[in-house]
């Protein structure tokens, strides 16, 4: 059993189905990405390297984007992405 | 597949799956009498604590008056006793009217009329035993699966439930409407980052401009605090248990209103169902607050998804839990009717998986206890719009 689930063909993050450790092994697709750092379960993994800014694709939509750059076999999470929707703080940073 | 269930045909052509003698207070000043009376009764009686009926002006009297009258026409109840403390703004003639309207028994005990805590409770209980072994002799009857309104709900998310429960439950929907039913989908805040599928089916023009507009005025009001929505959404829970942002955790909530049904109209909070297919009502986010809302809307079961799991039930509808967590069916088996985690390893198919919780569900709606019913979690809570006055 893959210990990742990649939902659509367009996402570039895997969700762990158990916590994956480094130099582990996830298909996705026909690619095999090698982990990274440590996932835990239920957290995202990067399926490739993803450019700060770039946006972040789970259910084939985007869930938010990069606020790093991101190595492919990276833990994906609130510390390098960045939602775009509900930002009172950045539309009050703005407006200052 | 299971079609059919046991259900109260009621005049109008509405089909309860409860039987409850209701009790509700107009205003939180009558909630303690209004418990005793509906727990001497016990479980056919059903009380409605809740913090208002007074000290409310506009838009917030407004949602709580409609949304007691919403209990009170719901197709659960039998029967209605109206709790008035005398001096309230909540009138209780209205509410008793709206009960007899939609052809049940309906009474008003005044706790200052009869003169105390004492004798109303007295006189309260009295009622609700002789209207208790009237609704008891009320028999069940064979209903078409048809006349469900299902509320779909998710709380205490994690990865499993967009990955595994929502899907699940959103295969229910999806046949469920096929045959003709109803599905409610709560909680725009949990739309945010979706609202594109549902929108795009939307059945008309004007229900998808008004999803985007209700997402739009949900996101604006988090925006006017200066701070960013992931404060509370996703939830520190949901972000423990690998959700990183609102549009991923929307994006596997929306899946549990199905994937082909379509969008039939968008409803304020409690606002009745009527229409066939997926209808959206404005409720918060919530747990409480928003299943509160879709069963004043007239949805008479709840199916709820869960990854960390959660207790909330309601006080007339069965509030049915399902987890695509193996663990948490462990760790929160009280709490849990439904484990679909088979689905992630693939050992059960999502076709096999949405079979069993719809039998499951005309089960519960043919009568036996959920988990939370069995629990006595009763939990209710209405949607407040503006502060106490």
């Amino acid at each position: 059993m893959n210990p990742a689930i990649v939902i659509s063909a367009e996402d570039n993050v895997a969700t762990a189905l158990e916590a994956l450790e480094v130099g582990q092994t996830i298909q996705a697709g026909d690619a095999t990405v090698q982990v990274a750092e440590t996932i835990p379960r239920g957290h995202k993994v990067a399926l490739l390297a993803i450019r700060a800014g770039a946006v972040i694709v789970k259910y084939g939509s985007p869930i938010g984007h990069a606020s790093s750059d991101i190595a492919a076999g990276a833990h994906v999470h609130t510390h390098n992405v960045s939602s775009e929707r509900g930002r009172g703080d950045l539309a009050q940073a703005g407006a200052r | 597949m299971t079609q059919a269930f046991l259900g109260y045909k009621r005049p109008g052509g509405q089909v309860g799956v409860r039987n409850h003698v209701l009790v509700v207070p107009t205003v939180i000043c009558a909630a303690v009498v209004a418990e005793r009376i509906a727990a001497a009764i016990a479980p056919i009686g059903a009380a409605l604590p809740h913090l208002a009926g007074c000290g409310q002006i506009g838009p917030d009297l407004s949602v709580t008056h409609d949304t007691l009258a919403a209990y009170t026409r719901h197709p659960n109840v039998g029967a209605v006793i109206v709790v008035a403390l005398g001096c309230e703004q909540v009138v209780a003639q209205y509410l008793a009217d709206c009960a007899r309207q939609a052809g049940k028994d309906a009474r008003i005990v005044s706790i200052q009329g009869e003169g105390g805590t004492v004798r109303a409770t007295a006189r309260g209980i009295e009622i609700a035993r002789e209207l208790a072994v009237t609704l008891g002799r009320v028999e069940r009857e064979w209903c078409p699966a048809s006349s469900l309104v299902l509320s779909v709900k998710c709380g205490g998310s994690d990865y499993t439930s967009g990955l595994a429960s929502n899907p699940v439950v959103g295969r229910v929907a999806d046949t469920l409407v096929d045959m003709g039913g109803s599905v409610v989908l709560g909680e725009i805040a949990e739309i945010m980052g979706a609202e594109h599928l549902l929108a795009a089916r939307a059945s008309t023009p004007a229900a998808a401009a008004h999803l985007l507009r209700l997402v739009n005025r949900v996101e604006a009001e988090a925006m006017a605090l200066g701070l960013d929505i992931r404060g509370t959404q996703p939830s520190p829970g949901n972000i423990r248990g690998g959700l990183t942002t609102i549009e991923e955790k929307s994006l596997g909530a929306t899946h549990k209103a199905g994937q082909r049904t379509r969008l039939e109209e968008v409803v304020p909070y409690a606002g009745r169902i009527t229409k066939p297919g997926l209808t959206v009502m404005d409720t918060p986010g919530l747990d409480v607050e928003s299943v509160t809302g879709m069963v004043g809307g007239g949805a008479q079961v709840v199916l709820f998804t869960t990854g960390l799991g959660t207790p909330t039930g309601n006080p007339i509808a069965p509030v049915i839990k399902i987890t695509g967590n193996a663990r948490t069916a462990e760790t929160m088996a009280d709490n849990t009717d439904i484990d679909v985690s088979a689905v992630l390893t693939h050992a059960e198919s999502f076709e096999s998986a949405a079979a069993r919780v719809f039998e499951d569900m005309c089960e519960v709606a043919s009568g036996r206890p959920a988990a939370a019913e069995r629990l006595g979690h009763r939990e209710f809570a209405i949607h407040r719009r503006n502060a106490t006055i």
